[in-house]
């Protein structure tokens, strides 16, 4: 079976520093895969990677087979690559609404309707039905620079979904959030269809090991083993490099 | 509540400012009347201002460019061909956007104060182009004595500055009309999206350097049709319409009116221009600093509400680290 994404040697450096030496990464559809790791070790850098944003010095980026090594972010999220950042990056003078249509229009073609407003329609339905799955309706007409953490997290979820990704790259999506966040975050990450795979960034382990079926662990810019949540809490030189907290 | 009054107020302001509009000539003298025309044309160049720097982020000094583009252009085809004034405009508005379009790919990936640079290089090179270009623009004597235009075929000539005003007023009404409902549409969503957080649309998807260049050229034909209601309105153009002062004054003018507020750029050019005329009287020589200072002042003393230009990139250098930060990596597409 073609890995959905698969990252090959991916190698980034920033002068004599190595934030990423080497890496692999292969992710199936429908994973839920967790990149754990201490500060430092690359996780973002990897994510930064995989979604276009940086470009890796050495090593290429598959997606379904394609070469995107050399595409920007706009057109790995066209090809259905979506973004979580690790602080919620919304449009804040615009509505709650208006940040899913938006994000939404880019994959709301509908087939055989080149209409400029079919496009806008079938993006403000896909927005509607996100607003109301992440419980946002109630709110949707306030700007989004009024929310607060929780509520701006909530809407970035929705709209890295607009995009009707296949692959979803969450960076650290509990920081900052209460415990009552936290529940209500596992839950709809739990219950995301399986057409999604999910590539998590995450210090939070007990969320990374509910919710994943592979973890990977960086260190110091370089891959220190990959397997099941069970094998890595078994890991003896997970647990010697990173922590005590791994287990 | 708040909000609500804010709104009302704003509303009844403006609803004032039309109804002044539209009885000036029969209430104010005919000097009076043609400075309210050449204030209008220079409203729509600013509006043009706010859709870049306000509405979009992309900060400028460089639509005097366009706005004698189409202000030459006009004057050309008023003189050679039609005297028309809606072909005026449509030539005017195409030059304007044919020149915003050859700028495209020096503006495209600059961002924040680089733009402003470059913005103002095109606009000193174009005035520079139109003083030195003696055999169609007249040179720095510029061109005198344009026939006066009439508004459609068939209709009567604009003789008298009335009818000129009155010409410049319906155009600025329609073109503005138009540009607030285009923002009314996903294009005014895109526009404010990219100027809140423009990695985040990449990273959605959306094509931000299509949206970029698309913007320049709909504000270089609103500057260019602007630049035809120039030579409508006093008949006469020359390099010192579209010198750095007028930039200037067009950037202050919508600082002062509200960045992203297209009617505010209208006010807010009229109040500048009616400024800069009372001071020099008052303080012989003076006024540009006098609006230097006022443009600092309105840039950090006025509230944050839609005054303060939001722009992508920085205006100002980043305030140096105590520390040397590691070397950041370099997002794709994400300027400086």
């Amino acid at each position: 079976m073609t890995p959905l994404l698969s990252a090959e040697g991916i190698t980034v450096r920033y002068g004599s520093l190595a934030a990423l030496d080497g890496v692999d990464l292969r992710i199936m559809p429908g994973q839920r895969h967790a990149l754990i790791g201490p500060n430092g070790a690359g996780k973002t850098t990897l994510l930064d990677v995989l979604g276009g944003s940086t470009r890796a010095g050495r090593g290429r980026v598959l997606l379904a087979g394609r070469d995107v090594t050399r595409l920007g972010p706009a057109a790995r999220a066209r090809r259905g690559v979506g973004r979580i950042h690790q602080r919620p990056a919304v449009w804040s003078t615009l509505t709650v609404r208006q940040n899913v249509l938006v994000a939404a229009l880019p994959r709301a073609v509908r087939p055989g309707r080149w209409h400029p407003s079919a496009r806008r329609r079938a993006a403000a339905r896909t927005a509607d039905a996100l607003l109301a799955r992440v419980g946002l309706t109630e709110i949707a007409a306030i700007p989004a620079g009024h929310l607060a953490h929780g509520q701006r997290r909530q809407v970035e979820i929705a709209m890295g979904l607009a995009g009707r990704p296949r692959l979803l790259l969450l960076d650290e999506p509990a920081a900052g959030l209460s415990a009552v966040e936290v529940g209500w975050l596992m839950e709809f990450l739990r219950t995301l269809p399986r057409a999604v795979a999910v590539l998590l960034v995450e210090h939070r382990l007990d969320l990374v090991y509910a919710l994943c079926d592979t973890v990977t662990v960086l260190r110091d810019g370089r891959t220190l083993a990959t397997g099941t949540p069970a094998e890595i809490r078994a890991s003896g030189p997970v647990r010697e490099a990173y922590a005590e907290g791994v287990a | 509540m708040r909000r609500g009054a804010v709104r009302a107020l704003r509303r009844g302001v403006a609803a004032l400012v039309v109804v002044a509009l539209v009885l000036a000539p029969w209430t104010v003298d005919d000097y009076t009347v043609a400075l309210l025309a050449r204030t209008l044309a220079l409203g729509l160049v600013a509006v043009s201002v706010a859709l870049l720097t306000g509405v979009a982020g992309l900060p400028t000094l460089g639509q005097t460019a366009p706005y004698a583009a189409g202000a030459y252009a006009s004057a050309v085809v008023g003189s050679h061909l039609s005297d028309v004034g809606l072909v005026h405009l449509a030539v005017a508005a195409a030059a304007g956007a044919a020149l915003a379009a050859v700028t495209v790919p020096l503006v495209v990936s600059a961002r924040g104060v680089v733009l402003l640079m470059i913005t103002l290089a095109v606009g000193e090179l174009a005035v520079t182009v139109v003083g030195r270009w003696r055999s169609v623009t007249g040179g720095t004597d510029g061109l005198a004595g344009v026939a006066a235009s009439r508004p459609l075929w068939g209709l009567p000539v604009l003789a008298t500055d009335r009818a000129r005003y009155v010409y410049t007023l319906v155009v600025v009404a329609a073109l503005v009309g138009v540009v607030l409902l285009v923002l009314r549409t996903r294009v005014g969503l895109l526009l404010r999206a990219g100027r809140d957080d423009e990695a985040r649309l990449r990273a959605s998807g959306h094509r931000v350097p299509a949206h970029v260049a698309g913007v320049h050229v709909a504000a270089g034909a609103v500057a260019g049709a602007a630049g035809s209601l120039l030579v409508v309105a006093q008949q006469f153009v020359s390099p010192a319409d579209f010198g750095f002062d007028t930039s200037a004054l067009l950037l202050l003018g919508v600082v002062i009116g509200g960045t992203a507020s297209v009617g505010g750029a209208l006010v807010g050019a009229a109040l500048v221009v009616a400024a800069r005329d009372w001071l020099f009287g008052v303080l012989p020589g003076q006024a540009p600093l006098v609006l230097g200072l006022a443009f600092v002042a309105a840039v950090y003393l006025l509230p944050d509400g839609g005054r303060r230009p939001r722009v992508r990139g920085r205006l100002l250098p980043a305030v140096p680290a105590r520390r040397p930060a590691p070397e950041s990596p370099t997002p794709t597409g994400v300027r400086a």
